[in-house]
Formats: C-alpha cells, structure tokens, sequence
C-alpha cells in the first residue's frame, strides 16, 4: 500500500496502476459472471502506522474511539510529545491485511486532530521496547539471574530481598526472548511501552508536518 | 493581522441569494406587533443592567451572525439560560422553539439539506443534549452540515455527576465530524468559528460545540478570528478538492473504451452542488445517470439520460443496467450495502471509477481501478475537457435495451388507477398525485419505511436539493421536524413531509411548532395502521410471523384538531386529488391523512444479504 495515507489528492495507485491498460470488460456472454473481488482479504499481518497528532484535550481518545467503533484492534498504543510544542506522536501496532489499515490509516487522517498518519511497516525502521520485569529471587538463584540479565544486555534497577527489577531494551521479539528465559524463575509483574519507532536515515515524519 | 470583533464584519454570503424568508411573527409590521416587541425588550431591560458587558453567551449570537444563521432550533434549561437570557438582544436571529430537541435537530438538518447552509440546533445538558443525539447521528451518517450548541454544567463541576451533567462531548465525538467542549468564554470564538468551518468544508458533517454555563456568563472581549486564521490554526484539516491529473486521465481512458458505462450520483453531487457539471459530462460522454437515494434530484428525472433510482427497492431497470455494466462512474456515493446488496455479485462485469472527496470512502466497501479524491464539482469540471464526446449513434444498441428494460419494469407493480386491490387505496398512486398536483415543484420530505420508498420512486424530482430524505441512520419520526426545517430554508416552494402512521407518530409533537410558528408544511400521512416495512419483512423473510407489526394509531384529524391544525381524509383513489388540492389552500400547515391499503409490499426488494440480481418482485402471486 501506499504508505502515507495524507499526502494532498494521491491515493493509493496500486489499483490504479494496472488501470492503464485497456483491456476489454469481459464478455457477458461467456458463461457465469465472476466473483467481484472484496476489499482486502490479503495476508494478515502486524502494521506499524506513525501518527502525529495536535496535542489536544482527547485526541487519545478521539484515536482510541475510533479504532474500536471501525472494528480495528490495536496491539499497541504509544504516545509521546515531540520536539514542538502542542504535536504528539501515536506509535500504533494493528494487525490487518494491507487494505484494512490502509482503511484504518484514512479514517484516523479524517480526525480533525490528526496531522499525518504512515504505514512504516515496509519501511526501513528501528523498533525498540521497553520493559521492566519483576522476577522472584531467592538467594539461591539471584546470581544465576544476575547473569541471565548481564547476558541479555538488561539492566537490574532494583534488588530486593525476593526480587529483581529488570530494564530491558530491544525490539520486542527480544524482549519476548528474555521473558520467555526466566519466566521459570516466576514473574511477579511486567510492564511493557509497547514499540516506538523510527525511520533510519534522514527521512522525519515530523519534519513532514512543520508548521 | 486582522481581527474581527463583534457582529460588524459581513456574514458570509450564500452561493446565490436566498429567496426573501417570511415572517412569521403574528401581525408582523403593525404598530401593535412593534409595541409587543418594544414591551418584551423593556421588560428584559428591566430585569438587567442596561449597558451590560460582553458575555460568552454573546459570543455565541455574534458568531451565529457573523456566519450567516438568522435561524435556529432550540429549547431552553437550566445551564443555557445565560444565553436564552441575552437572545432578546439579538432580534435578527429567529429562535424556533421546538417541542423536543430532536425535533430541532432534524429540523436544523432539513434546513441545511434545502438551502447548503449550516443548520443549527441547540439545546440543554443532559437530556437536552441527549436528544439531540439522535438528530446529530442522522446529519452524520448523510454528511450533513449541522453544528450543534449544547450548555453544560459549570466547569468546575465536570465530572461530578452534577444535576443534569453527562459526558456528551464522550456521547458525540463517535458521531459527529469534530466536537468541542469549551470551558472559557475566550476560546469561544475560536471553537464557533472553526465548527462552522469543519461543518460546511470537504465533506460536510455535524459539529457539536458543548460549553459550560460559566462559560456562556464569563465576561470576555476575545475577537472573533477570520477566516485566515481559522484555516491556519486547523492545519490537520485540509479537504483534498481538486484532483490528481493522472487519475483524471485515467478515468477519461476508461470512459474511451467502455461500452456500457453508468454513472452513479449521489448525495456529493448535491453538496459540491455539482448537477450542471454533472448533465454536462453525462451529456457529453452520453452515459446514463442512476442515482442513489441521496442522490436524487441530482439529475432531472426529466433528462433523457436520467436512468433512475438504484439500490434495494430501486427500479429493476436501474439494478440490471449497473449489472450488466461495463464500467461505473461512481460520484459522491459510498457504496453503501442498501446499493450493493452483496459486494460479491454486485456489477460482476464492470470496472469502477470512483470519485469522492472523502478518501477514506475509496476502496472501503469496493475494490475501484480508478480512484479520485476530490469535490465532485471540481473533478467533474476538469474531466470534461478530457473525454472524448461520445456520438449517441454508437450507443444506439445499448439505449435500446435500456429503454426496454425500462417500459418493463416501470409498467410492473404501478397501480394506475388508484387502486391496489378492489376498493382499497394505493401508495404508490398517492405520491404520483402529489408531484403532479405540486408540479414536482416543492420540497418532498420522507420519513423511514415504506414510505420513504414510494416517494423515492414515484414522486418524480425534478431539481436538486428537493428531496430530503434520512438515508445511513433511517430515522423514524424524521420527516414533520426535517419538513419544518426545509420549509423555513426555502418558503418560496411548497412542502410536504410524507410518513408512515409509525414515523408520524414519534415526533409529532413538533406539529404544535408548526403551528405556533405558522410553519406551513403539508403532511402527507400514509396510513396502512401497520409499521409496513417492518410487516413486509416478516411476511417475506419471517414467513408471516406479524409480531408488533400492527401499530394502532389515534384519530389522526382530531388530533391534528387538536393542535390547530386542518386535516383531510381520503379512502379512495377518487377523493385523492381533493384532500391534495384542499392541503395545499390552506395558509399554514395542513395534514392529509391517507388510508392506504394495510398490506401494501414495495416492490422489487433485494432481500438482504442477497445481490442486486436476486430482486423479489411478488408474492404470494401478487406484484403488489
Ligand atoms: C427510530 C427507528 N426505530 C425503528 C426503526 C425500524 N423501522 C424501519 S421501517 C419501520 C416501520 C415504519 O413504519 P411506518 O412509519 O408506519 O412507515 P411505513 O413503512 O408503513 O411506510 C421500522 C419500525 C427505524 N428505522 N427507526
């Protein structure tokens, strides 16, 4: 799909491309009609979109309201302010074919409040997550923990008597892989900021929508 | 910078001139009503210090002004008060006061579908605001210009369940194009100046504006912004309104090849008031124009290239000439599933252009080969040059068979001479003698059900923005409020509501606002003694299972007795064109109660779920 659903007059020419060609409407004759082909219904797949939003009274809801009442489901949410005063930034996760958030990325760029909507998901990004994990400790195992966290490249930022508090950074299947390796110790709680992203290189989003 | 303070800048003009509205202040221009209103404003002088400042509620009447509204909607309570309190002040703005908030929603919206313009409604919190709610998700789902002012409790009081408080800033902001709630009477005139900028720019819808009653007392000396500088400060708000070359290029290529195309008009023909493009370019490439039920009046029916109205209880000849297109020149419609019935077997042969100004209706419920964001006027202005005119010669073949399909389906389920069955009176014939007896001149306003279909199809429109109807919500009890609005936003035309005896009676206490204001709108009251769509569905798809489709209904002309109101009977075709005819003298509002046959189908129907291939066009042997 085209990924940015706000450029002024373009939509997604994809479709329109093999438009070009003029081959003849099939003949009504030749046996039964075929099947219109449905909007979508491709490969479901997670989508990383970048909005940027004014930073009004609501606007999470505003964006939150709409992905339920248009029947999307959202994976993550990660919101932020940005280097200008009054503009936030949505990190949302959905998963869909490629029609379906395209068709989400348009109706989140009809909100007043929303100043740019981009589909990163094909583009070249970094993608980091932060977790903090709580993970039960006994004298017994602590250091074998310890060494768990030193090999992950995490960060203990609190120790207490029966527990550890983890920091871990990374792309989220990382974190999964560190979740998963000292589940067996007991995790007390987790907390994850769900991705933020970043096109590499010079390209800027927000650089796009300077007022 | 300029900025603009008080109601001293000119409001922005209409597109063209509104016909002179009337007064309906009782004796208006006698001594005798002059001193009346001389005695009113003492008698509020008296109550308020004479050189008072300038107050939120202030605001609200300049910008209303400044706008251009000299009408709106209204009913009164607790937390908007302040304002009712200065509206004396303002003697250009005509308040009308409603029965019920819903009422002035719908009428707020039956003015802006007649004229263009923004209506406006306002009512109280909590129930007040509530019952607006209804009206405002009818404006949205047909794009309807509409900004809707609600008070609320004082700011300091949000969010304690105060007396009447409840979140409808969270109630609307799913069904409303934008909304604000403003809690300082300084960001007033921003918010009213942009609602009104959002409501009637790209693809128009409501806006709600909720302030709380602090707000409307709260001295403030903000200025109202101008137009610049409301743009500038929504910069995520900027409507695509001209269209991409290469689009338009493409659409003209798949117009030179194609050899059944259709076009499908609907209602974003109306708003980008597009119709003289819209002849034009069907003229030109000689392609027949169907159109959706918003989408009437967007070509003459008159036109000889006028096909007719689409969908599931559109003509038959209409659904097969899309079926057996080619190609689809889709303007400012959406596809909707009452057009489509399923997508899968929907126009099997036929590529699709698709032309609105909202983007995100692109590819949502079909797939298209050429997409063009823009406003219908505009793209249709600028695809003219690039299509080549069309001989109509080369078309022969097809408009023969179209003319065919025509004379067939016109001819079926069309009862002539007045009668469905021996003795008992047909629906479809009363609508026909209304557009006649009206020289298909007036304002037609539907209700939901059975009647809004008969109307649809048989009226006979002739112009834009004469048919008003609640196509995406299907509001019941839509047509005697939206008729009050249309006929305060065009006096200079005649105008019938028509309804179902189910629709009529949700909302008919607004007919004692027509007849306090003098509002002169004809009713048209369908009366089968059922709610008809609801018993056509069950004698078709619930195999006669007829649980509370029967609807008893009062004396219908005592109770338009009641409220001052003449009404006519009719039972038979015979008395028709007399109680029509005897409406249409009265100086005011009149109500024709027809009692139509109980068991009238509107036919053809595309069962739901079904495609536009699987109409029903009887049962039970009957082609009713
Ligand atoms: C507010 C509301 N409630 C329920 C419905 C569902 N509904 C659609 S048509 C209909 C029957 C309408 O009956 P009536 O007003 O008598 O009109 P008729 O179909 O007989 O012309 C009903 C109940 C609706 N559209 N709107």
């Amino acid at each position: 799909m085209s990924a940015d659903a706000s450029s002024n007059g373009v939509v997604p020419e994809v479709a329109a491309a093999s438009a070009a060609s003029t081959s003849p409407a099939p003949a009504r004759s030749a046996g039964p009609p075929p099947a219109r082909a449905l909007p979508g219904g491709g490969e479901t797949r997670r989508h990383t979109l970048i909005a940027i939003v004014l930073d009004k009274p609501g606007v999470l809801n505003r964006v939150a309201s709409l992905m339920r009442a248009r029947n999307f489901n959202i994976d993550s949410l990660a919101v932020s302010r940005t280097d200008q005063p009054d503009v936030s930034r949505m990190t949302i996760t959905l998963h869909g074919d490629d029609v379906a958030v395209e068709q989400a990325a348009k109706q989140l760029y009809r909100l007043i409040d929303v100043l740019k909507v981009q589909d990163v998901t094909a583009e070249s990004v970094v993608a980091q997550e932060l977790a903090l994990v709580k993970i039960r400790a006994t004298d017994s195992n602590r250091g074998e923990i310890l060494k768990l966290v030193e090999l992950s490249k995490g960060r203990v930022v609190d120790l207490a008597p029966e527990s550890v508090v983890v920091e871990v950074t990374g792309p989220e299947a990382e974190i999964d892989g560190f979740v998963a390796l000292v589940r067996s110790y007991g995790i007390k709680e987790i907390v994850r900021t769900g991705s933020v992203v970043m096109s590499r290189g010079s390209n800027s989003i927000e650089e796009a929508v300077k007022r | 910078m300029t900025m603009t303070k008080g109601p001293t800048a000119q409001p922005p003009g209409p597109s063209e001139a509104r016909p002179a509205r009337r007064s309906h202040v009782p004796s208006d221009g006698t001594a005798n009503a002059r001193a009346v209103e001389a005695a009113r404003r003492a008698m509020l002088d008296d109550t308020r210090p004479r050189h008072r400042t300038r107050i939120g509620a202030d605001v609200v009447c300049e910008a209303l002004l400044l706008q251009g509204v000299d009408l709106f909607f209204s009913y009164p309570g607790g937390v908007i008060l302040p304002l009712y309190d200065v509206l004396g002040d303002y003697p250009q703005l005509r308040h009308v006061l409603v029965r019920h908030e819903q009422g002035g929603a719908h009428a707020a919206d039956g003015f802006a579908r007649v004229t263009g313009q923004v209506g406006v409604c306002m009512g109280t919190s909590g129930p007040g605001a509530t019952n607006l709610v209804t009206g405002i998700g009818t404006a949205m789902l047909d794009s309807v210009p509409m900004v809707a002012i609600t008070g609320n409790v004082p700011s300091a009081l949000i969010g304690k369940d105060a007396f009447q408080e409840i979140d409808i800033n969270g109630i609307t902001l799913p069904m409303t194009k934008h909304n604000y709630l403003v809690r300082d009477a300084n960001d007033l005139p921003r918010a009213l100046a942009e609602a009104f900028h959002i409501a009637r720019s790209g693809r128009p819808g409501p806006v709600h504006v909720d302030i709380t009653k602090d707000a409307l007392q709260q001295e403030t000396s903000a200025p109202h912004p101008t137009h610049e500088e409301v743009v500038a400060g929504l910069p995520g708000f900027r409507p695509n309104l001209d269209a991409n070359g290469r689009q338009l290029k493409l659409a003209a290529a798949e117009l030179a090849t194609a050899k059944r195309p259709v076009i499908l008009a609907g209602h974003g023909v109306l708003h980008a008031e597009a119709w003289d493009e819209l002849v034009a370019f069907a003229e030109k490439t000689q392609t027949p124009v169907a159109h959706t039920l918003l989408g009437i009046g967007a070509i003459s029916e008159d036109h000889p290239l006028s096909y007719g109205f689409m969908g599931m209880h559109g003509w038959k000849h209409v659904n097969r000439a899309i079926q057996s297109a080619d190609l689809l020149i889709a303007i400012g419609m959406r596809f909707d599933d009452r057009v489509t019935g399923n997508v899968r077997t929907y126009a099997p042969y036929a590529r699709i252009v698709h032309v609105d100004i909202d983007p995100a209706e692109i590819g949502k419920n079909v797939a298209v080969e050429v997409p063009i964001v823009g406003d219908a006027k505009r793209v249709l202005a600028a695809l003219l040059p690039l299509v080549e005119p069309v001989d109509p010669a080369t078309r022969a073949d097809y408009f023969a068979e179209l003319a065919e399909w025509r004379r067939d389906s016109e001819g079926s389920s069309w009862h002539g001479s007045g009668a469905w069955r021996e003795g008992v009176l047909s629906a479809d014939y009363v609508i026909d003698r209304i557009g006649e007896l009206s020289a298909h001149e007036a304002t037609y306003v539907a209700d939901v059900g059975q009647n809004q279909m008969w109307l649809a199809r048989y009226a006979g429109f002739r112009h834009p923005n004469t048919h008003v109807s609640s196509g995406g919500l299907g509001t019941m009890g839509f047509s005697v409020p939206a008729a009050m609005g249309a006929a305060l936003g065009r006096p200079d035309r005649e105008t019938w509501a028509i309804t179902g005896d189910g629709g009529f009676q949700m909302t008919s206490q607004e007919l004692m606002t027509l007849t306090a204001d003098k509002i002169p709108v004809k009713i048209a009251l369908l009366d089968n003694k059922k709610l008809g769509m609801i018993r056509q569905w069950q004698e078709i798809i619930y195999a006669g299972n007829y649980h509370s489709a029967h609807l008893p209904g009062p004396d219908f002309a005592k109770l338009a007795d009641a409220y001052g109101i003449p009404a006519f009977r009719a039972r038979t075709p015979a008395e028709v064109d007399d109680v029509i005819k005897a409406a249409q003298a009265v100086d005011g509002p009149a109500l024709v109660w027809f009692e139509i046959a109980e068991e009238q189908n509107i036919f053809p129907m595309m069962p739901a779920g079904k495609g536009l291939s699987d109409l029903i066009e009887k049962w039970g042997g009957a082609d009713e």
